[in-house]
């Protein structure tokens, strides 16, 4: 069934990655441009995913004012900025989205 | 269903005393993942995980954020090997927590140090790495460490439940734009990471790209953006260091 192999598969990469190094218990050295790279994954990956989200919603490109996830999002981003706190940032950008989406019918 | 000391001992042994310091010094950071998990569980049907699915997922792969862009990229008809891959890339982050911890945990038996792998997540990462920082006594600490694990994970199955829960009572849930509150709580944990310019480039070349290549089959446009991202930030970064020019500010 497809969402054992899914679920399996998620299991052995994500408990490999967080179990190889315990389990040779510090054997490895990774080069130092490894490390740096590393630090640019969560991330750059996480924006990958947002992007497309945010500014396609329906598929199709939409940079307006009038898209709500997209503005939402800058919102989001000046919350976070300002206060630093995950959660605010999440209520905020929620609430900002259902305002201008079922507030304003946008 | 508290279990108490299993071999007799006395409830104030240390290990005892380690384990709920664990679980408590944890508890702030349910708080934050709590959400998350809810929002997992209401995501998982409308975006075609079951639901026996989305708790097995919380159960055995136990990785919030790629628990999330799995159920992206299924709804968006990518293919289990692209996920499979996404989940790699997105979770390899922990490689550099267990280099970090590794000095800590040498002295474990591997049934342990398996168990601790497992249990490796941000916020364990953070509450054990305090741990470590304040005490070096290593007898029990990997007690806090199970005590972290422990809170973590119970919270985040026991939350995807509730999330399965609400989004059958509430089935129009889905048209809540909690699609977008999985974009929202990405961007909360992505700007605290844009403190350096390479970093900030790296992730607006990604974004960019990402829907630039949008159309690409398998959603293999992701994983292109986010190792374009990556070497042109690394690029910048090796660049800088190389020049050793103090950082323009403006």
């Amino acid at each position: 069934m497809n969402e054992t192999f899914l679920i399996g598969g998620m299991f052995a990469v994500t408990f490999s990655v967080r179990y190889i190094l315990f389990a040779m218990a510090g054997k490895v050295k990774f080069p130092p441009w490894l490390n740096r790279a590393l630090e640019f994954v969560p991330p750059v990956v996480l924006m990958a995913i947002i992007a497309p989200n945010v500014t396609m919603p329906k598929g199709e490109l939409w940079l307006s004012p009038l898209n709500p996830w997209l503005i939402a999002s800058v919102i989001a981003v000046i919350t976070a900025l300002i206060r630093k706190d995950l959660l605010t940032t999440i209520v905020v950008g929620m609430l900002t989205f259902a305002g201008l989406r079922f507030g304003l019918g946008m | 269903m508290s279990s108490q000391c299993p071999r007799g001992e006395q409830s104030q042994s240390p290990r005892h005393t380690e384990f709920f310091a664990g679980a408590s010094a944890t508890v702030p950071l349910l708080v934050g993942a709590a959400p998350f998990g809810i929002i997992f569980g209401t995501l998982a049907e409308p975006n075609g995980l079951s639901a026996l699915g989305a708790i097995a997922m919380s159960l055995i792969v136990f990785a919030g954020a790629s628990q999330f862009i799995a159920l992206g990229l299924l709804a968006a008809g990518a293919s289990i090997p692209i996920i499979i891959a996404t989940t790699f890339i997105v979770n390899f982050r922990h490689i550099l927590y267990s280099a970090n911890l590794v000095a800590k945990v040498r002295h474990l038996p591997h049934h342990w140090r398996a168990l601790m792998a497992f249990g490796l997540t941000d916020e364990t990462f953070a509450a054990v790495n305090n741990r470590y920082q304040a005490q070096g006594n290593l007898q029990q600490a990997h007690w806090f460490y199970l005590g972290s694990f422990l809170a973590m994970y119970s919270n985040w199955v026991f939350c995807t439940y509730i999330g399965l829960t609400l989004g059958n009572i509430f089935p129009q849930m889905q048209n809540w734009g909690l699609d977008f509150a999985m974009s929202v709580t990405f961007l909360g944990m992505v700007v605290p990471y844009l403190k350096t310019r390479p970093m900030l480039v790296a992730v607006l070349v990604a974004a960019v790209l990402a829907v630039v290549s949008h159309d690409l089959p398998h959603k293999l446009g992701l994983l292109l953006s986010a190792f374009s991202g990556i070497a042109v930030g690394l690029s910048l970064m090796m660049l800088g260091n190389r020049n050793n020019k103090p950082q323009v500010s403006q």
